[in-house]
């Protein structure tokens, strides 16, 4: 039992990171129907611009709170140019031709940032260093709870909250979720949809980039190519809550993460990758809106 | 199609032979993983080798000629490795082929020196079927049946543990084939495998698998791991309020084991090639020649790529030839060789046979424990 719990905290973090990572798939696709393939190692290059921020800037940083924050929004803004930069240089030129042209050349931006990171960071892994205090808080029966698990899962949690509330309760929100049920009627009501798509982008890059500091935090060995699997995963995150839907990339993250941590727990961490794509082919036969989707989905 | 191949491949080797100035300098090729996970493995290999080559070429080179080093990155993929073989052989043409530290990328690269029978020297593959690839493929390592035991005995003689759990990296032949060894001596001197858990390498959550090892209450954990994979599982344990000793074995050898365990390393012991502490004065000489050259102290895959580049410059020189089956020959006779990792005897199996150490993380410095001889 108390393994059990251990597990299911440990899961829970996991899955608190493919939240933050799963909002912005979910959220770009919302809005523009597209998978942005992009968007893993945007997470990826947020973990890149916290360490290289700590490394240069304040390499003598001391673990607290604020330090932490100071990186996370550091990494969130350096990750927004670079969504915003993508935005205005792949996407936009392309927004009126097929959708199949705009997926390839999302594919084409991952990859030119995957090998490109490996031109300018090298290919072997680096170290993150610590910039949260640390302390182990046992809770009874052996089971142990990490301070930094419970940072993640706050910190990922109150911004889940803020994109909540900026989706559905702000005039920029009603735009956003204009444009998602057709951009062509938006567009005639006077909405500027670029700005909208642009800020999208803003908020959906801004995100991954804390998710990859978070990263950094919890797994301090990063590398070019670490946003090619929570990437994907946290894109099955998304299409396992029902893609488009921002509660359910929640759910669905954190179920993902537990699943994942369960596999790893009582069968054989062998199998733990296996299971993301497993999941997502079931959801994709049994229920392809996924777990909150109805046909009446309420998108972004 | 086909012949379309064959006549690039034809042609290729054309140009390749026409470029070719044969008889200025005597290549010797290495591959290693100099990027990747497992990226000191490499780099300390080809630093120890180069040093080998400089001292033998100011003295003159090697028949008369001077040594020159080709080395190749395989980025720690094995197909790689054997691409890296190829590469050496039939366009560098060299004369011997130095590589890998994992035996995985070893056994990768082996076959494909053993065809076109230019021996192979592995430095510190410690996987007993690296050489069992053929009769070209040597070692001047002690392999993992000898390693295992090491570590068994040193648990349960010196640490006077009774209960131990094993965490496998279950991509690596390193790591399963020391694990087993480790298993058998363990058990054979009444020890008990309390946990047996796998991980993958590239793996970076291990929390799962230590929460289940921790239920298990090991007095220790042996872990074969590289040392990426170690100090990330060392710093996870420790959060899951794991506090036993860790154990390990070569792959650990790196100064980033500390950089990404932290303190959390500190205290765990694995068993080595050789040690800095020891008073031997080719070791000294070695230390302060390296640290001179790179500015850093050598670790051991450092001085077994040295050993390693020395024993061939040794063999070549003895049979004063480049023919591979000559070569082979001299090194399968090599005997109490004086190296830095101690005194190497090539036996028949083309293992070295040699003692071996173990020491003590403490911070970036590996403190010497104890020897244990074959």
């Amino acid at each position: 039992m108390n393994e059990f719990i251990q597990h299911t905290i440990n899961g829970l973090a996991l899955g608190s990171i493919y939240a933050l990572v799963a909002l912005g798939y979910t959220m770009v696709f919302g809005v523009l129907q597209l998978i942005n393939f992009a968007h893993g190692d945007i997470f990826m290059m947020g973990s890149f611009i916290g360490l290289y921020f700590i490394r240069y800037a304040v390499p003598n940083i001391e673990p607290s709170l604020g330090s932490a924050l100071l990186v996370i929004v550091v990494a969130m803004i350096g990750s927004a140019i670079l969504g915003v930069i993508i935005e205005k240089f792949a996407y936009r030129p392309l927004r009126k031709a097929p959708r199949i042209n705009i997926l390839i050349t999302a594919i084409g931006v991952s990859l030119f940032l995957e090998y490109g990171g490996q031109l300018v960071f090298g290919a072997s892994p680096q170290f993150f260093p610590d910039i949260l205090p640390r302390k182990m808080i046992d809770i009874g029966g052996d089971i142990i709870l990490d301070s930094n698990q419970i940072t993640i899962f706050v910190v990922s949690f109150v911004l889940m909250l803020i994109l909540q509330y900026l989706v559905f309760k702000t005039q920029f929100g009603r735009a956003m979720r204009a444009i998602s049920h057709s951009l062509e009627t938006a567009n005639l009501i006077g909405i500027n949809v670029n700005k909208v798509i642009l800020i999208t982008f803003v908020i959906g890059s801004s995100l991954a980039g804390a998710a990859g500091v978070l990263y950094g935090v919890a797994y301090p060995k990063i590398d070019p190519l670490l946003g090619l699997l929570p990437g994907l995963k946290a894109f099955i995150a998304a299409v396992l809550g029902g893609i488009g839907n921002i509660t359910g990339a929640v759910i669905g993250a954190l179920l993902l993460g537990l699943s994942e941590t369960y596999v790893a727990g009582y069968l054989s961490s062998t199998y733990r990758d296996a299971l993301a794509f497993v999941i997502l082919i079931l959801v994709l036969l049994l229920r392809p809106a996924g777990l909150l989707g109805t046909k009446k989905i309420e998108k972004v | 199609m086909k012949m379309m191949l064959k006549a690039i491949l034809l042609s290729c080797v054309l140009v390749v032979i026409g470029c070719q100035n044969k008889n200025d300098t005597i290549v010797i090729g290495n591959f290693g993983s100099m990027t990747g996970a497992e990226a000191t493995f490499g780099i300390s290999t080809r630093d120890g080798i180069i040093l080998a080559v400089e001292e033998w070429n100011k003295n003159g080179g090697l028949l008369g000629k001077q040594i020159e080093l080709k080395a190749y990155d395989n980025q720690g993929k094995p197909e790689e490795a054997r691409l890296s073989v190829e590469k050496l052989i039939n366009i560098d043409n060299a004369v011997a082929v130095l590589g890998e530290v994992a035996s995985t990328r070893s056994l990768a690269g082996a076959p494909v020196a053993q065809q076109y029978k230019v021996p192979m020297i592995s430095p510190s593959s410690t996987n007993p079927m690296v050489t069992q690839k053929g009769d070209y493929i040597f070692r001047v390592c002690f392999i993992d049946p000898f390693q295992g035991q090491v570590m068994a005995k040193f648990a349960w003689n010196s640490l006077k543990l009774k209960k131990a759990a094993v965490f496998v990296d279950s991509k690596s032949d390193y790591s399963v084939g020391l694990a087993k060894y480790f298993k058998e001596t363990f058990t054979a001197l009444g020890g008990e495998i309390v946990g047996d858990e796998k991980y993958t390498s590239g793996d970076v959550d291990f929390k799962a698998q230590l929460t289940n090892l921790k239920s298990k209450q090991p007095e220790f954990i042996f872990v074969p791991g590289y040392y990426t994979e170690v100090g990330l599982i060392a710093r996870q344990a420790r959060e899951q309020g794991l506090k036993v000793p860790l154990l390990g074995g070569d792959g650990w050898d790196s100064d980033k084991l500390f950089e990404i365990g932290g303190e959390h390393v500190n205290g765990s012991y694995f068993s080595n090639h050789y040690t800095t502490q020891d008073p031997r004065p080719e070791v000294g000489a070695f230390i302060k020649n390296y640290q001179a050259r790179f500015g850093s102290v050598p670790n051991a895959l450092a001085a077994s790529g040295y050993d390693a580049a020395r024993i061939l410059f040794e063999a070549i020189k003895g049979v004063n030839s480049v023919e591979g089956p000559k070569i082979r020959d001299a090194l399968a006779q090599t005997k109490n060789f004086q190296g830095v990792t101690g005194v190497i005897t090539i036996n028949e199996n083309r293992d070295a046979t040699k003692s071996a150490v173990v020491l003590q993380v403490q911070g970036k410095d590996f403190k010497f424990v104890e020897t244990v001889n074959p």
